[in-house]
C-alpha cells in the first residue's frame, strides 16, 4: 500500500479477532438510534480503554489532515482553472478515513464521486486523483497494487458489483473483503436494497458504508425517506446494521474494523451508517444557499472530525503543536510534488476516445479511428 | 416552412430554451390541476438546470415535489399516477441516468394502452436533459434517444429552439400517450429568441425546415441543429444549397418532409451526436433508402458520435461530438460523389 507512512499498516490493525470477540457482534447494533461514539466533540473520551492504540490514532489523524489538504487545495485549484468540477468532502474526513483505513490493499474499494478521501486513504496516488478531477484519462489508470475502482458517477449502480467482488474473493478462498460507499440519497435506489439483500442471502464479505451527510444535492434526508435511522434498514435484510458518529474517526474506525473482521471470518456483510454532514456545496460549482440555510448547517462546524481528534491527541501528548506543524508541512510538500507530477501528464490524443472500448477494436472502431485522424489531421 | 404551426401573434418575451420550458411547465400546471411535476431536486432547487425554478413556490409541494433518488420509482410511480387519471411530468436529472428506469420503460411504459385494449392510457411526460458540448462528468452527456425510440408505444420529442421547446412540451403534456422529452443541455442557455407568451402547441410529428436549399438535405434534431445550420452556411458560401430539417419529433417521425426534401435535393446527410452503431440516424437513413432510393444521387452519409462511451475528457470531448466542420465535409463528399 502507498499509505502515508510505512508504519501505517492498516493490515495489522485488522488482525483477526478471537471468536469470542465476534460472539456478541454487533456490539453497536441499532438498538439505539444514538450513533456510536468514542470521542466527544470537545475531544474527551469517556471510555479511554476503548480507544485504539495511540499510533493508530495518530495515523488516522494524518490521513484526515492529508485529505482535508486535498479538499482545500482543490477549491483553490478549481478557482484558478487547474482542477475541474469536483465534489468536496470537507467535514466527512472522519467517515472516509475511519472506514477506508480498516482495509488493506488486497481489499476492494468501490467509491462514489464524493469519496476522493477514502480512495486517497487506501492509497490512490494524489497525482492520479488530481488527474481524474482534471477530466484526464490518466485519472482512470488505477494502480496495479490496489483494487480501487474509478469514482462511480451513476448512483448506487456499483453496489451489486461490490457484492459480486466480495463473493468472488470468498469463492477464491481469500479473506479479502469489498467495501462500497453510498450516500443517504443513493440508499433510496433499488440497487442499494437489492445488493444488501443479495449480500445477506449469499453471505458475501461486503461492507456497505452509507454516509449520511444530510443532503442529496438539494434534498434533505427527511425528504428522501421517512426512516430516521438508516442503519436499521439492515434488519430487513437480516444483516447487522451499525450507526456510528461519522465525525468521530475513532468510533468509525472501530466499528469498521469489527465489520471487516466479521466479514473476513466468514460472517457476512454489515451496513454501517456514518452520521455526518456535507459542510460545503454539492460540487464546487453548486450554490447551496438555494436550498439550505445557515440554521440547517449550524452546529456542524463544531463537530469537525479533525478538530476533535486534534484536541484529544494534544491532551494525550500524542501530538504536539510542533509535530502538528511539521505534519502539515510534510503533507503540503507531498501534495505540491504530486501536483507537479500531475502537471507532467500529457493531454489525451483525439483518437484516444476510441481506446479501451473492446480488447480488440472492432472493424468499425478501426475505421472510426482513421476517420478521427483524418478529421483532426486536415 | 412546411409544417410549422405559427403560434398566435400575441405578445412575446425573449427567452432562453430553459426559460421557455419553465414557462410551458407553469402554463401546464396552471391550466390543468391534474398535472404534477416531480423528480430529483425539481422542487426547492428548481432543478439542476432551473427548468422548474419557482414552480414549487407557485403551485405548492403537492403539485411540484422532490422524490427520493430512484429513477425506476420515479418512472414507475408516474406510470401509476397516469393510470389513475393524473398527468404526471417526471424529470430524470440527466438522460444518462434513465438507465435504472429502463425496466419500467421497457416492461410497462409503452405497453399499458396495448395490453388493456385502450382501457387505460398513460399521459405521462418524462423530461430529461441530454447530450454533450458542455464538459460534464461521465454519463452526463449521453444521447439515448435510439434506445427510447425503439420502445413501442412511446413518443420521443427533441426540440432545438425556445419557441419549439415550449410548444412541443405543451403538446407532449396534452398528448394521451407517454412522451419522452429530451432537452439538449448545450442549448438550454445558448439560444435566446422571442417566444410567444401564453398557451400554444406545436403538433408532435411535424418536422421544421430550418434552411432551404436544392442540393443537399441535412436531417437532424436537438443539439445538432445549430451545428448543421453552421455547416449549411459554410456550404452556401461555396454555392451549395443545403436544406436543414429539424425533425423535432423522432416518434412519430415526419417522413414526408424528409422525403419531399430528398426528392428535391437527391442527397442526404444525417447528423446526430449519439454513437454510430444502431443510432436513430440509421433509422432515418434506412427510411430514405427504402422510400427514396430512386431520387438519390449519392450515398446517404451519417455524421455521428463514435462507438465509444461519450468521453468526459475536456481536452478531447469535442472530437466525439460532431461539429460544423465534420458536417460540412459530409456535405462536400455527397456533392462530389
Ligand atoms: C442514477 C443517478 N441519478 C441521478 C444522479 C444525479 N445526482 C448526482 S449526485 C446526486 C445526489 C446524491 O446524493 P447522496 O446519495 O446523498 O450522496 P452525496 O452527494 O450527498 O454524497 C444526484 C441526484 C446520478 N449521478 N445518478
Amino acid at each position: 500500500m502507498t499509505n502515508l507512512s510505512p508504519s501505517d499498516t492498516a493490515a495489522s490493525d485488522t488482525a483477526a479477532p478471537t471468536p469470542d470477540a465476534l460472539a456478541d457482534f454487533p456490539r453497536h447494533a441499532p438498538a439505539t438510534d444514538i450513533p456510536f461514539q468514542l470521542l466527544a466533540p470537545d475531544g474527551t473520551a469517556p471510555n479511554p480503554d476503548a480507544l485504539p492504540d495511540p499510533q493508530i490514532r495518530l495515523s488516522l489523524y494524518r490521513h484526515m489532515r492529508r485529505i482535508r489538504h486535498f479538499d482545500e487545495r482543490g477549491w483553490v485549484l478549481y478557482r484558478t482553472g487547474r482542477l475541474g468540477v469536483f465534489p468536496p468532502f470537507k467535514g466527512m474526513e472522519g467517515s472516509q478515513v475511519g472506514t477506508a483505513a480498516a482495509l488493506t490493499s488486497d481489499d476492494w474499494l468501490f467509491p462514489t464521486y464524493r469519496d476522493t478521501g477514502a480512495a486517497l486513504t487506501l492509497g490512490l496516488p494524489i497525482a492520479r486523483t488530481l488527474a481524474y478531477w482534471r477530466t484526464s484519462p490518466h485519472g482512470w489508470h488505477m494502480p496495479e497494487n490496489l483494487k480501487v475502482l474509478p469514482f462511480y458517477i451513476p448512483i448506487a449502480t456499483q453496489y451489486p458489483h461490490a457484492v459480486g467482488a466480495a463473493l468472488a474473493e470468498q469463492r477464491k478462498g481469500t479473506k479479502n473483503v469489498a467495501m462500497a460507499y453510498i450516500g443517504d440519497g443513493g440508499s433510496s435506489e433499488g440497487d442499494f436494497h437489492e445488493a444488501l439483500n443479495f449480500a445477506g442471502a449469499l453471505n458475501a464479505p461486503c461492507i456497505f458504508i452509507l454516509q449520511n451527510n444530510g443532503w442529496a444535492i438539494s434534498v434533505p434526508t427527511r425528504t428522501q425517506t421517512r426512516a430516521v435511522n438508516l442503519a436499521r434498514r439492515a434488519d430487513g435484510y437480516g444483516i447487522p446494521g451499525v450507526r456510528v458518529d461519522g465525525n468521530d474517526v475513532l468510533a468509525t474506525y472501530q466499528v469498521t474494523v469489527e465489520a471487516v473482521a466479521r466479514a473476513r471470518a466468514g460472517q457476512g456483510p454489515t451496513l454501517i451508517e456514518t452520521v455526518t454532514y456535507r459542510i460545503a456545496a454539492h460540487t464546487v460549482a453548486d450554490d447551496p444557499t438555494r436550498y439550505r440555510t445557515d440554521a440547517d448547517t449550524a452546529g456542524w462546524a463544531e463537530k469537525d472530525p479533525i478538530t476533535r481528534l486534534r484536541l484529544h491527541l494534544l491532551a494525550e501528548g500524542i501530538l504536539t503543536e510542533e509535530s502538528d506543524a511539521a505534519l502539515l508541512k510534510e503533507i503540503a510538500e507531498e501534495f505540491e510534488a504530486a501536483l507537479n507530477e500531475a502537471d507532467t501528464y500529457p493531454e489525451p490524443e483525439p483518437a484516444e476516445i476510441l481506446d479501451h472500448v473492446f480488447a480488440e477494436p472492432t472493424p468499425q472502431l478501426v475505421a472510426q479511428r482513421a476517420e478521427i485522424l483524418r478529421e483532426v489531421g486536415e | 416552412m412546411t409544417a410549422t404551426q405559427t403560434p398566435p401573434a400575441t405578445s412575446s418575451t425573449t427567452r432562453t430554451m430553459v426559460a421557455a420550458i419553465n414557462d410551458a411547465l407553469a402554463i401546464a400546471l396552471e391550466r390543468d390541476p391534474t398535472t404534477y411535476l416531480f423528480g430529483e431536486d425539481v422542487g426547492v432547487m428548481g432543478g439542476v438546470f432551473r427548468a422548474s425554478d419557482g414552480l414549487q413556490a407557485r403551485f405548492g409541494t403537492d403539485r411540484v415535489f422532490d422524490t427520493p433518488l430512484a429513477e425506476a420509482s420515479i418512472v414507475g410511480m408516474g406510470i401509476g399516477m397516469g393510470l389513475a387519471g393524473l398527468r404526471p411530468i417526471a424529470e430524470i436529472q440527466f438522460a444518462g441516468f434513465m438507465y435504472p428506469a429502463l425496466d419500467q420503460i421497457l416492461s410497462h411504459l409503452g405497453r399499458y394502452r396495448h395490453r388493456t385494449r385502450s382501457r387505460y392510457s398513460l399521459p405521462m411526460v418524462i423530461r430529461a436533459p441530454y447530450g454533450g458540448g458542455v464538459h460534464t462528468p461521465e454519463q452526463h452527456a449521453d444521447s439515448p434517444e435510439a434506445i427510447l425510440a425503439h420502445v413501442p408505444g412511446v413518443k420521443v420529442v427533441i426540440p432545438s429552439t425556445p419557441t419549439d421547446a415550449k410548444g412541443l412540451l405543451l403538446a407532449a403534456i396534452e398528448d394521451p400517450d407517454p412522451v419522452f422529452f429530451l432537452e439538449a443541455i448545450k442549448l438550454y442557455r445558448s439560444t435566446k429568441e422571442s417566444v410567444p407568451d401564453g398557451h400554444y402547441t406545436i403538433p408532435l410529428g411535424k418536422a421544421r425546415v430550418v434552411t432551404e436549399g436544392d442540393d443537399v438535405t441535412v436531417i437532424t434534431y436537438g443539439g445538432m441543429v445549430e451545428v448543421s445550420v453552421k455547416a449549411a452556411e459554410a456550404a452556401r458560401a461555396h454555392g451549395i444549397g443545403v436544406e436543414v430539417i429539424d425533425l423535432r419529433t423522432l416518434v412519430p417521425m415526419d417522413l414526408e418532409t424528409v422525403l419531399n426534401s430528398v426528392a428535391k435535393t437527391g442527397r442526404a446527410v444525417v447528423v446526430t451526436e449519439a454513437p454510430r452503431t444502431g443510432g436513430f440516424h440509421s433509422e432515418i437513413s434506412a427510411n430514405i433508402a427504402e422510400h427514396a432510393i430512386d431520387s438519390l444521387r449519392a450515398p446517404i452519409l451519417r455524421v455521428t458520435g463514435y462507438d465509444a462511451p461519450y468521453p468526459p475528457f475536456t481536452a478531447i470531448e469535442d472530437v466525439y461530438r460532431p461539429n460544423a466542420l465534420r458536417v460540412a465535409r459530409a456535405i462536400r463528399t455527397v456533392m462530389g460523389y
